[in-house]
């Protein structure tokens, strides 16, 4: 396997609060190689988008990391001053957003916000840039690129406006792309349409991604590898066929079953039992063991780390001891 | 655009009609103008000869006819206090009320859009925790108290600056005369200009300062931020003028209330503009300046009203219309 592009360790992200701290991070690990798809699933508050505002250097205060490492390539980058995280960011990591209503400044045109992008990373004069910022366009697939860059967002329907988000991540050729729900404020018809987009533009640039989701059809889809995500634990890493086919961890099953088939009628969803804890009150041991139906007794009282089994890696007991 | 030019022209011209008539029926309902008139020792056939002369005895569509045919050709009649035509005494005092309400409210535009944004960019700073305590004082203190304030502390304890009146002059037309000029003049300028401009000022600042952080939360800021766009451009380029979008409208009527609530200021400082005029005319119930004073004020905020309207088409470019129509 080639060296790792991202590699986080131990990851632990902090809220302090007046007299405790919230821990919605808690020993994250994974690895994003170059070129791949990384998908992040888990339900809304599992710390999916805080993994990849953590990353980006983009953690809302009070919120911060509190120990753990964050490496692009052979440069630690969690903890780098701001200028120099500036200068990274756009330029060798960028991040999309879930609203492509709200990421686009609504006063400036598209070609103000894509030049200005181009030339903070590339050194171009105004007319390559604009020439750049058209071809970017182009290859996201809006049509007549060269007439509509003048134009202002709201003169764009919600797909195309994430597609020029798209253009707008990719302007400074990035490495590796966090894209926070991508599709989610979208309709259906059309999020495919932009998963086709994301999937190609990445593969002809090279870029890795990290695409957070709830949605298992787009992960199914889009990703090599995937990562479940569970009140800000991995839960499960591994192969998306693996993971989808032969899920491991007791809620990566849950997650698997309750998503409907159309194969066979049912009256009834299945779902897990009761809901992820808050963040001030995870139980001890693993923090899904009070919803988890093959609960043992060292459930309630050791931290799982994330076990290596032959399908991919797994934080749960079940599987201590079985040799990959 | 020259659509809603024109139908903003059409409301601003409705707005007027309707002051006139509120104008003209002072004169109909705040006592018999000819008792403000004439002598005690005229006749009743005076009265009456007078009555016609004046044509007060038309009916009253006519009447209000003439009085908006009179107003349209700057014709409001002659100040019972004064005896010389209302115009002409408007003109006279209008340069120094303009000249205050202008420093005052470039004063407080310029002061508060910065300041707004120091507050809201260094929002822990103690400079900032400072300006925004102390500007309580600008918004909860009434007008008149800051005025005499600011006359005990700089003219009478320190005696830097005087405490009435306008200073030297320099008369530059027949009618207008400025004392932007001379030292003096604008020695005089400063307090009643603080005076009048500290509660916008303190205002537009708060306004600002609150718009600017909503601003700063939104998701294209943070989109901007993702894409390594330099501090300096996302404050500056990206997030101030989203600010100033709404501030436009409060700052235009703000400025029209400078110049309509300069009565306060212009006394205490016995500045001698409209404003002290329209006191002393209120006091011997002139009508005639009263009403033409009415006229004058709602014709400023109509003013100032279309300009910001105008200002938003040219600042907002989701006002314009779309030239193509947005596609999937």
């Amino acid at each position: 396997m080639t060296e790792a592009l991202l590699s986080v360790r131990d990851l632990v992200v902090e809220f302090p609060k007046r007299k405790t701290k919230l821990t919605a991070l808690d020993k994250v690990s994974f690895d994003i190689h170059p070129g791949e798809i990384l998908g992040m699933v888990g339900e809304s508050g599992a710390g999916k988008s805080l993994t990849g505002a953590a990353i980006i250097g983009l953690l809302e205060p009070p919120g911060h990391v509190a120990s753990g490492e964050i490496w692009l390539k052979d440069q630690r980058i969690d903890q780098l001053p701001y200028e120099q995280m500036r200068r990274l960011r756009g330029k060798r990591i960028a991040m999309i957003f879930q609203d492509p209503l709200t990421s686009l400044n609504p006063i400036l045109t598209i070609a103000d916000q894509l030049i200005e992008t181009i030339q903070t990373h590339l050194p171009l004069n105004d007319k390559d840039a604009r020439a750049r910022a058209i071809q970017l366009l182009d290859e996201v697939g809006i049509p007549a690129a060269s007439k509509r860059i003048d134009d202002y967002p709201h003169q764009f329907s919600g797909g195309m406006r994430q597609r020029v988000v798209i253009a707008l991540a990719l302007a400074g050729e990035p490495e590796l792309i966090i894209a926070d729900e991508p599709t989610t404020a979208l309709d259906v018809s059309v999020q495919a349409q932009i998963i086709d987009v994301l999937k190609r533009m990445c593969h002809e640039h090279k870029t890795a991604v990290m695409l957070v989701t709830h949605d298992m059809g787009v992960i199914a889809e889009a990703c090599d590898r995937v990562a479940v995500m569970y009140a800000g634990r991995i839960a499960e890493i591994g192969e998306v066929r693996q993971i989808v086919k032969h899920p491991q961890h007791p809620y990566t099953q849950g997650l698997m079953g309750s998503i409907p088939s159309i194969a066979e009628r049912v009256d009834r969803l299945t779902q897990i039992p009761g809901s992820m804890p808050r963040l001030d009150a995870i139980p001890s041991g693993c923090a899904f063991n009070p919803r988890c139906t093959q609960k043992i007794a060292r459930c309630t009282q050791d931290r799982p780390e994330l076990i290596a089994t032959e399908l991919g890696r797994v934080s749960c007991w079940l599987y201590d001891g079985e040799t990959p | 655009m020259i659509a809603m030019l024109i139908r903003r022209l059409i409301q601003a011209a409705l707005v007027m009609l309707v002051v006139a008539f509120i104008s003209f029926s002072l004169f109909q309902f705040v006592g018999d103008p000819i008792n403000n008139m004439v002598g005690q020792e005229a006749s009743q056939q005076d009265r009456a000869e007078l009555r016609e002369r004046l044509g007060l005895n038309d009916p009253i569509p006519v009447q209000f006819v003439r009085f908006v045919g009179n107003a349209l050709q700057g014709e409001f009649g002659i100040s019972y206090r004064m005896a010389r035509p209302v115009s002409e005494v408007i003109l006279e005092r209008l340069p120094a009320t303009l000249e205050l309400a202008l420093v005052s409210g470039v004063l407080a535009i310029s002061l508060g859009i910065g300041l707004g944004v120091y507050t809201a960019l260094r929002r822990d700073g103690w400079l900032s925790h400072f300006i925004m305590s102390s500007s309580l004082i600008g918004v909860s203190l009434p007008t008149f108290l800051i005025g005499i304030l600011l006359i005990f502390v700089f003219s009478v304890e320190l005696q830097w600056l005087p405490s009435f009146g306008r200073g030297e002059t320099v008369q530059i037309t027949e009618n207008w005369s400025t004392g932007l000029l001379t030292t003096s003049g604008w020695k005089s300028l400063i307090l009643p200009a603080i005076t009048l401009g500290l509660f916008q000022l303190t205002l537009l600042m708060r306004l600002v300062r609150a718009e600017m952080l909503e601003v700063l939360r939104t998701d294209y800021i943070k989109f901007a931020r993702a894409r390594g766009i330099k501090q300096r451009s996302i404050h500056f380029h990206h997030a101030l003028k989203n600010t100033l979008l709404p501030v436009i409208t409060i700052a235009g009527l703000q400025l029209g209330s400078i110049i309509a609530f300069a009565i306060i200021t212009e006394t205490v400082f016995q500045w001698p503009g409209v404003g002290l005029l329209f006191i002393n005319a209120i006091r011997f119930v002139d009508i005639p300046f009263m009403s033409a004073y009415l006229l004058l004020i709602a014709l400023v905020f109509v003013v100032i009203n279309l300009i910001v309207d105008l200002l938003y088409f040219a600042v907002d470019p989701r006002l314009r219309v779309t030239k193509r129509s947005a596609s999937r």
